[in-house]
């Protein structure tokens, strides 16, 4: 692995229309780094893994995806996107999802050289071996999450970005996905950024999280930013953090204006589900 | 019964079978990817709008399959401009549709022609295909074919996971606008021999009955070409042992379609139990 920062973002700002989604983001991510982003609806989480898929500019600063400008199609980046599932009857089975990771931008009648040993084995190191040849819209969400990140890793990227992987996912699959993740990123040395709601089940591997609210942004180690006294800041409101055994409950977390499919944030304290 | 080799012997049942095999090769071809992008309606809208295009060219040129073809590609355009994909101008096409088929009707109290010329759109005419129709038709199957060829990965992958072929590098809307217009001008071609109101049994039923025999896409493309040659060329030869019913090829084509398609599915709740 090379020395560079798999991220760079410095003076990061993004606007969409006449609205400050984030500003001020300044950090570097290295090479097996695994990095949260957390933030309430809308607070342009999406948008930052939009920009370092280079699909999206910024307004102001600058990023380095593996030490070269956010590139589309760029091979050093592997990508999760935000869950949709796919139709019961797609024509399209687990292992042709990952066969697509290798060369489906690719023209042309041939496929890529060697391509069905590394679907197999991208296949086999997400444990999908059993259920790769069922349709794809048949399996269950925690079974196509596993093989849309065998779709993400089969490229062998340098850097990957999840968005909201676990959601709609019960305790098992979860820590299932994450473990995979944090393997990947110790084995490998992929650095991993990773959208999530669900903060638990991420909290025992993280090295860092990036806190977005309404403008604002937070960087730290999961203890230094997920305290009351910081995330009150961040929101410019009272929040309180409480530790329950090994896990985190914020209170109060209060959010913008935001959208109809928030799943955590409770209509009267807005509070990390402990599932 | 008539005895279909001999009637094999006549230019016009020769004509006819080459126009359902090249309809059938080039619907069979793009059907998996008007199933997996969900444009059904899109289909529909399309063939149905080669009728008033149709019209337009009976009154310019004195030929139907000219101005559908142009047309085609406007409606093509139309198409894409309003959401190639998931079904996303379903409302929009429905309007644009309504509007073309009332000046169709408009155009029509214009021509003075034949009035078969006009209905032989609505419901297809494979005994009239003509040299010049064939030709148009090998070019068109020929360059459909050989773009599937070319951009079938890539459209596979924006078509079941847009998102992610977007981030990978892949042209996402330029395939989407180039595939509307591999499926306008493949339809009007289709309803050349189906006719515009039936085209929907070889642009989307093979598809559908394949999906259901297996998710392999290379093999749903097989047998979903398969199924729509079974289709084209049976139901024309059908219409041939037929022929003093008088019953149109078009309809032997769709019962076949279907049937096809009913076989796929009972056969599917088979092997599930
Ligand atoms: N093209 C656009 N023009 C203007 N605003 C946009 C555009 N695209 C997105 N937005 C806005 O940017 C904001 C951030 O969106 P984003 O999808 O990044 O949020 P998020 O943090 O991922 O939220 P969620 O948790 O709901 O997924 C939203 O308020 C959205 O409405
Ligand atoms: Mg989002």
């Amino acid at each position: 692995m090379s020395q560079r920062p798999a991220i760079q973002l410095d003076h990061a700002a993004l606007r969409r229309g006449d609205r400050l989604l984030w500003r001020d983001l300044t950090l570097d991510i290295e090479a097996g780094e695994f990095v949260a982003i957390l933030g309430p609806n809308g607070a342009g989480k999406s948008t930052l893994l939009k920009v370092l898929l280079g699909l999206l500019p910024l307004s102001e600063g600058h990023a380095l995806v593996a030490g070269k400008a956010p590139r589309r199609g760029s091979a050093e980046v592997g990508y999760v996107p935000q869950q949709k599932g796919f139709d019961t009857d797609l024509g399209a089975r687990g292992r042709d999802l990952v066969t697509l990771g290798v060369d489906g931008h690719r023209f042309g009648p041939l496929g890529a050289a060697g391509r069905a040993a590394r679907v197999e084995a991208a296949i086999t190191a997400v444990g999908a071996k059993a259920y790769a040849d069922r349709p794809i819209g048949r399996l269950s969400g925690g079974e196509q999450q596993r093989l849309r990140i065998a779709q993400a890793l089969v490229g062998d990227p340098s850097v990957l970005l999840c968005d909201e992987p676990l959601l709609s996912l019960d305790l098992n699959h979860q820590r299932g996905v994450v473990e995979l993740l944090d393997r990947r990123r110790r084995e490998a040395g992929t650095a991993v950024l990773m959208v999530t709601h669900e903060i638990n089940p991420v909290l025992p591997y993280v090295n860092r999280v990036i806190y977005l609210v309404d403008g604002r942004v937070a960087v730290g180690k999961p203890d230094e930013v997920l305290t009351s006294a910081r995330l009150s800041s961040l929101y410019g409101t009272r929040v309180d953090v409480l530790r329950v055994r090994d896990r985190i409950v914020v209170l109060g977390a209060e959010t913008e204006p935001h959208h109809d499919h928030d799943h955590f944030h409770d209509s009267d304290a807005g509070e990390w589900h402990a599932q | 019964m008539n005895d279909i080799w001999t009637y094999l012997h006549y230019p016009f049942a020769q004509h006819a079978l080459i126009a359902a095999t090249l309809v059938a090769l080039v619907s069979g071809l793009i059907a998996p990817f008007v199933a997996a992008r969900d444009m059904a309606f899109a289909v529909h809208g399309s063939a149905e709008l080669a009728f008033p295009t149709a019209v337009a060219g009976l009154l310019l040129f004195d030929d139907a399959l000219t101005g559908a073809l142009l047309g085609s590609v406007l409606v093509a355009i139309a198409i894409a401009l309003l959401g190639s994909r998931r079904g996303d101008g379903n409302t929009a096409i429905g309007v644009i549709l309504a509007f073309g088929l009332g000046l169709g009707v408009f155009l029509l109290s214009f021509y003075h022609g034949y009035a078969s010329q006009a209905t032989n759109i609505l419901f297809g005419s494979i005994v009239a295909v003509t040299g010049r129709d064939l030709a148009v038709l090998g070019v068109v199957a020929a360059v459909v074919s050989l773009l599937v060829l070319v951009v079938y990965r890539p459209l596979f992958f924006s078509s079941v996971d847009p998102e992610v072929a977007e981030a990978r590098g892949v042209p996402v809307r330029i395939l989407g606008l180039l595939f509307v217009l591999m499926l306008t001008v493949t339809v009007t071609e289709v309803a050349q021999v189906v006719g515009t109101l039936l085209v929907l049994s070889l642009a989307i039923t093979p598809a559908a009955a394949a999906r259901c025999w297996t998710a392999a896409p290379l093999l749903v493309t097989g047998l979903s070409v398969l199924f729509a040659l079974l289709a084209a060329d049976g139901g024309f030869l059908l219409s041939l042992a037929f022929v003093d019913s008088g019953v149109k090829a078009s309809v032997f084509i769709t019962f076949i379609s279907f049937g096809l398609y009913v076989v796929a599915r009972v056969a599917a709740v088979v092997r599930r139990v």
